[in-house]
């Protein structure tokens, strides 16, 4: 083992860059997955839920069978499984999203807990990295670079469902419905299917947001795991302005912001390391404030949320 | 025959570091009575920290003769702990009962005056004069582990930089930290040492981060306080430094970079469940270390050269007959102030001073952020 160069102040920068991208990726999924479903005129709180019931089934089942991949797909179904249960009671008459999704949000994480006691002890076999940073003769900059599949499929899904919603006939409906429930029957199309698939999808994506969590980084499963990161993945879309795009840009502030407490401590600014440790829900805090403000509120929300109507 | 894991020295020793003693009135002194005995995690109880040790310790003890065990894992520090400790002692009869975790203890106080035939321990150290007399506290020094880890690191650091990752600001997870310290500088005392909280007993992503930015910072052991070091050690093995474990054996976390670990040996707790079981004498406050058999040491990673084993294996016994002392003059803290003159030796057994440590010794970065 050679030691590695004294980085110094550049470590900070270092790190910052690293943490955005090792911890923006659940992040990321959460709020591509709740953009779509508030796309399609509804909130799903329970996000968080689904968070950590994906990061517990991920982890269960790619220690069972050995396969972290199998892990998170089981994750991503078992998150489209809660989106499915929050969409179809929702679509019963007068029913109301908000509360709907914090029932769930509690059932989420109440059956991870419950159902994933065996699996915290046990060590399951760990999602592959890439490593982007093997052309640099820094190990640090090499250890940032070291960059998660998921991470890279999130980076790719961002533009992707950005030019969906913007482009295709799918996003057109989905839009539609968010926007207009009236105008979307009138063309013939099922809101509430529209949602039901919408919510799902969204589901899908922050059960495999979680798989992130428990098979990659940090790489365990235990009860503390998510520490709040699905119910800020939802407050940084109404930053995200509901734009696939800018939700990868506010993720990889949220990770960044994470990163930034632990950095500067660990070269030696100790002062406020409370403060600072709590960045991200700081930031989480500020953005709302900003994003509610009079002038800025509401700014491209889809039109058939509880939130604005 | 019982198998007794509290050796008479360790017992006499034991009495030492303790306030109150109590004399269980029970008859029939000598004989071993049957008793079921309870124990409460407030976590899982196989996490690879806190509550694994205690869940050890509870193996042990289920192993004395005429000891039935039952436990009861996730168990908040609310009026729901009290509910479970009663409901053991209504429902399975239990006569002793381990709460193992710190908010337990005022469900504790009440307990023990409401069931004066049921013993109860308590892992705070928190019993003062007036309490009842069936409660009991008891604690182990982490700091002389901690200080055997120091030195296995201190051996181990190519880059001189090593970390110390602690929960929460408080004096027993800085006392661990000087200890680390303390016992890497005893091998080189150009080697200094992060020390960064994290605010939070439980919270693995931060540790993560800690864990990444200490290693970007080129520290290259790493021991972390936390309530779980998993996360922390399983993260420094794939980036290739060392690490010292904490709470239990989590030697299998990391095969090659393992150096050792601080332990606790809450199985000495095995003591006040034979008092029960024979009638005899118990104290209601027990501190101690090496000496009383409180903590214990991993066994050493791959990565520990012989002459090194042997070295720290001499040290514990220098805390086990009490010839090495932890905290000795002249002593600096890590902003310059004199903290002990030369010659000045505090006792590993000065409780008053371990309890009100609030500053790092010299070599480490970071501050504790107390008021001094």
């Amino acid at each position: 083992m050679t030691p590695p160069p004294d980085l110094g102040w550049a470590g900070v920068l270092v790190a910052l860059v690293g943490g955005a991208i090792r911890v923006s990726t659940p992040y990321l999924f959460v709020s591509l997955g709740e953009t779509l479903t508030e796309r399609s005129g509804r909130v799903n709180l329970g996000l968080e839920g689904t968070l950590v019931l994906g990061a517990m089934s991920a982890y269960g089942v790619a220690y069972l069978s050995g396969s972290p991949w199998l892990g998170v797909l089981v994750a991503g179904l078992a998150g489209a499984l809660l989106g499915l249960l929050h969409a179809s009671v929702c679509n019963l008459p007068r029913v109301n999203d908000i509360a709907v999704g914090i029932a769930l949000f509690l059932l989420g994480t109440g059956l991870a807990f419950y159902l994933g006691k065996p699996f915290i002890e046990p060590r399951a076999p760990r999602l592959p990295s890439l490593a982007l940073g093997a052309w640099s003769g820094s190990p640090q900059v090499r250890a940032a670079l070291e960059v998660n599949a998921l991470f890279l499929a999130g980076a790719v899904l961002a533009p992707l469902l950005w030019w969906a919603l913007r482009g295709t006939r799918w996003g057109l409906i989905l839009r539609t419905a968010g926007d207009n429930a009236d105008a979307a029957r009138a063309l013939g199309h099922s809101v509430g299917l529209t949602r039901v698939l919408a919510t799902m999808a969204g589901g899908f994506l922050a059960g495999v947001g979680g798989s992130f969590l428990s098979l990659y980084y940090p790489g365990t499963w235990n009860e503390g795991l998510s520490s709040g990161q699905g119910l800020m993945a939802i407050a940084l879309v109404i930053f995200a302005r509901w734009n696939p795009l800018a939700c990868f840009g506010v993720s990889l502030l949220f990770g960044a912001a994470t990163a930034l407490g632990p950095a500067l401590q660990s070269v030696g600014i100790t002062a406020y390391y409370d403060l600072l440790n709590a960045a991200p829900y700081g930031l989480t805090l500020a953005l709302l404030i900003w994003s509610s403000s009079t002038r800025h509120a509401l700014v491209g929300a889809p039109g058939e949320l509880t939130i604005s109507k | 025959m019982s198998r007794s894991l509290v050796t008479r020295r360790g017992l006499l020793q034991g009495g030492i570091a303790t306030a109150g003693l109590a004399l269980w009135p029970a008859s029939g002194a000598g004989a071993s009575k049957p008793v079921t005995v309870g124990f409460v995690y407030v976590g899982p109880r196989n996490d690879y920290g806190w509550n694994q040790s205690h869940w050890v310790a509870a193996k042990k003890i289920a192993q004395l003769e005429g000891v039935k065990l039952i436990e009861q894992e996730n168990v908040p520090e609310t009026a729901e702990a009290e509910k479970v400790m009663e409901g053991m002692i209504r429902h399975d009869g239990a006569k002793v009962v381990f709460a193992t975790s710190f908010g337990y203890w005022p469900h504790v106080l009440k307990l023990a005056r409401k069931h004066p035939d049921v013993l109860f321990t308590h892992i705070g150290a928190l019993w003062k004069d007036g309490d009842p007399k069936n409660a009991i506290g008891y604690r182990g020094y982490m700091e002389e582990p901690h200080y055997l880890c120091g030195v296995a690191a201190g051996h181990a650091t190519k880059t001189g930089k090593i970390g110390f990752i602690g929960s929460k600001p408080l004096y027993f997870i800085f006392n661990n930290a000087n200890g680390f310290i303390l016992g890497a500088r005893a091998v080189n005392p150009a080697i200094t040492c992060h020390v960064v909280i994290t605010g939070d007993w439980n919270n693995p992503v931060r540790e993560a981060e800690v864990t990444q930015s200490l290693i970007d910072q080129g520290v290259d052991v790493i021991v972390a306080n936390v309530d779980s070091a998993k996360v922390v050690i399983e993260n420094a093995e794939r980036r290739s430094i060392f690490s010292c474990g904490y709470h239990t054996d989590v030697s299998e976390l990391a095969p090659k970079g393992f150096l050792t670990g601080a332990e606790w040996n809450w199985a000495a707790g095995a003591r006040f469940v034979q008092a029960w079981q024979t009638g005899g004498a118990y104290p209601n406050l027990l501190r101690g270390g090496f000496r009383q058999d409180m903590v214990a040491l991993s066994p050493f990673g791959a990565s520990v050269p012989p002459d090194v084993r042997a070295k720290i294996t001499k040290l514990r016994q220098g805390f086990a007959d009490d010839s090495l002392k932890l905290y000795r003059g002249p002593l600096k803290d890590n902003e310059g102030n004199l903290v002990l003159k030369e010659g000045q030796v505090v006792a590993n057994d000065d409780n008053k001073f371990k309890l009100a440590v609030n500053f790092l010794v010299e070599g480490a970065i970071g501050r504790t952020g107390l008021k001094k």
